[in-house]
């Protein structure tokens, strides 16, 4: 009997990953918008690698593969600019210091966000008084004049013994100032959930601190800030377009940003396949990120209200 | 209600330090020694010394030793006068033409708010007239596709629509002037730009004010209207929009601080030679003292708007209180 009943199959329960895995599933756009995502971060990934075991297409952006400003065509797929180097080429570059830009931004603000926001939130009193005053004292400065300081101040300076420049600065900047936001996000969840029974029920059993915030509260709150970051992602490709643009970005390599710089000159001439393919490539993962960011809130926390 | 404001007000003080401790930080401090960059490489001694004297870079980041009272040792440093630059907002001299900060930013905020201003007015009204009807319409194809512009736009980086924008109806189709002109009537360049940022700006504005407005259509007075005959027209533009005011003041009024600071693309640009301009200029010289009195300003213009919104809320909700 006893064997019987272990055989028995057990009731399948969905946890939250699964269930809001499944609702996403439903949504054909929103499985169609993952692998474009998918399909930029491979290319970058390609990109990467591509760079690092030696010339091999596109890390060899720097050739010229016709005329000047030729117009697209079955040869050079988007054209090619002032230096008759292939824009497909440049673009798919791109692709690879955006994406990284964002990451590393994203990394940096996550690593500092969710410690001090935790912290703040679960201890109280004057960690979190201190804590408070720091960010809001950060959020009351223009995000975007906030990244140009940043970004401006770091730039050229050597940090333990690397040279700061370029992408690195771009992420730095992005980074240092963009977790105000998920630090505020996780302190408010902290504040709300430490009061609830599972906490003090882990207290109980003698777990320190360190354990209650990363191994209970923080998996409860977690795709909160997975949502939050979907569409966040699409702000850090865009701050880092502005910052090349600035000429506070990338100066050696073609990232988007710079291809919209030197692409200015080039558009009264009518020569638009530069911008246009620049453009196209911001506007592409950027609607993908939004519309897979936004059926991500729905489908893992149908609650959270759509702001803005 | 007094003391509320005496605590709201008091609660500013220590982000105004912070603000202060920061530009410090940034400026002075992670940015390093600027007087190669005022000196010149080939510069004597005396000139840097004369240089480090001038700007106060000679002294202590914090603490002066050379003092035997504790208060003194803090008076005689960089960052006292940094605080007492930023407090009595006497931000000197610009580094590369040693014209008077203050001047060059009088000067900018005519022009960055002759572009500014209408564009908030513009975006504010089109977008909330927008979402009206379009939360009205919720579900149907008119509001999908408006969701659907939104977001294309909201991807769509802001460069292009400037370039585009700028080299479609202004160099291509001849209906704007393409660039500033001291000649041309300031309605005349700031019109394209203005047109461009309400563009670029509608995406994300509709879309918070449709969540906001349908949030309100909820509302059972929304159906109590309905039910007793109101016109559409007459429910959405008179009852809604009454009750849907508090965050679409807060919206606004936290906006204001931001007008001031131009829009640094926009008017780069089109040449307008306002504060974003001012900004972007500083960061190609590298002029920190800008940049430092910059931040300053808007950090500050936001704090006292957001004192602003605040103490109205309590005049208006007296149930609001401190915490």
């Amino acid at each position: 009997m006893a064997e019987e009943r272990l055989q028995l199959e057990p009731i399948e329960g969905r946890s939250l990953w699964s269930d809001g895995i499944r609702k996403l599933k439903r949504r054909k756009l929103a499985v169609i918008c993952f692998w474009i995502i998918m399909l930029y971060v491979a290319v970058a990934c390609y990109v990467q690698a591509a760079q690092w075991s030696g010339d091999y297409w596109p890390a060899n952006w720097d050739v010229s593969t016709g005329e000047k400003y030729e117009s697209p065509s079955w040869k050079n797929f988007c054209g090619t600019d002032i230096f008759g180097y292939s824009i497909l080429r440049k673009v798919v570059y791109g692709t690879k210091i955006s994406l990284k830009v964002a990451f590393f931004a994203s990394i940096i603000s996550l690593l500092i966000g969710i410690p001090l926001g935790a912290t703040a939130g679960y201890f109280g009193g004057l960690v979190d008084e201190i804590i408070t005053w720091v960010y809001s004292t950060l959020s009351s400065i223009p995000y975007i004049l906030l990244i140009l300081a940043f970004a401006l101040v770091l730039k050229d300076k050597t940090f333990m013994g690397a040279k700061l420049a370029g992408a690195t600065t771009v992420y730095l900047a992005i980074g240092l100032t963009s977790w105000v936001d998920i630090c505020r996000l996780i302190r408010g969840e902290v504040l709300k959930h430490k009061q609830k029974e599972y906490v003090f029920a882990a207290r109980s059993y003698g777990c320190s601190n360190l354990r209650i915030i990363f191994v209970h509260l923080l998996p409860n709150f977690f795709h909160i800030v997975i949502i939050s970051f979907s569409l966040r992602f699409m702000s850090f490709i865009h701050a880092e377009v502005i910052l090349s643009f600035l000429g506070l970005g990338e100066k050696n390599s073609p990232s988007w940003g710079a291809m919209i710089d030197s692409a200015r000159l080039d558009l009264p001439k009518g020569y638009w396949w530069e911008m246009t393919a620049a453009t196209l490539a911001i506007l592409v993962i950027s609607l993908a990120l939004n519309i897979f960011g936004d059926a991500l809130r729905d489908s893992l926390d149908p609650k959270l209200k759509a702001k803005g | 209600m007094f003391s509320y404001i005496i605590r709201r007000l008091l609660y500013t003080v220590p982000i105004v330090f912070g603000v202060m401790l920061i530009t410090f930080l940034l400026f002075n401090i992670v940015r390093g020694d600027i007087t190669d960059q005022i000196a010149g490489k080939e510069a004597s001694a005396e000139t840097r010394a004369e240089i480090k004297k001038e700007y106060g870079l000679d002294k202590p980041l914090f603490f002066n030793t050379e003092h035997k009272v504790f208060s003194k040792q803090f008076w005689d440093s960089q960052f006292f006068n940094h605080l007492l630059a930023a407090a009595t907002f006497d931000f000197g001299y610009s580094y590369n033409d040693r014209e008077a900060i203050w001047d060059k930013i009088k000067r900018g905020a005519g022009p960055s708010l002759a572009l500014t201003a209408p564009m908030l007015v513009g975006e504010v009204s089109i977008s909330i007239i927008l979402a009206l009807v379009v939360a009205y319409f919720r579900g149907r194809w008119i509001d999908n596709l408006t969701v659907l512009i939104c977001i294309v736009g909201m991807s769509l980086p802001f460069l292009s629509f400037i370039l585009f924008g700028q080299y479609f109806l202004a160099f291509k189709w001849g209906l704007f002037p393409v660039y500033f002109w001291p000649d041309l009537s300031v309605w005349q360049y700031t019109l394209l730009p203005t047109f461009i940022g309400i563009a670029a700006g509608l995406g994300s504005n509709l879309r918070f004010y449709r969540a906001v407005m349908l949030d309100e259509l909820g509302n059972d007075y929304v159906r109590t209207a309905f039910a007793k005959g109101l016109s559409p027209a007459k429910v959405l533009f008179k009852h809604v929009l009454k009750n849907a005011m508090i965050p679409i003041i807060t919206q606004v009024v936290l906006a204001i601080p931001f007008l001031f600071l131009g829009s640094l693309l926009l008017e780069r640009f089109f040449g307008i030679p306002g504060l974003g301009y001012l900004m972007i200029d500083a960061i190609g010289a590298r002029d920190f003292k800008v940049i430092n009195a910059m931040v300053y300003i808007s950090a500050i213009l936001f704090v006292v708007f957001n004192l602003i919104t605040d103490i109205c809320y309590a005049i208006v909700d007296p149930r609001i209180s401190f915490k």
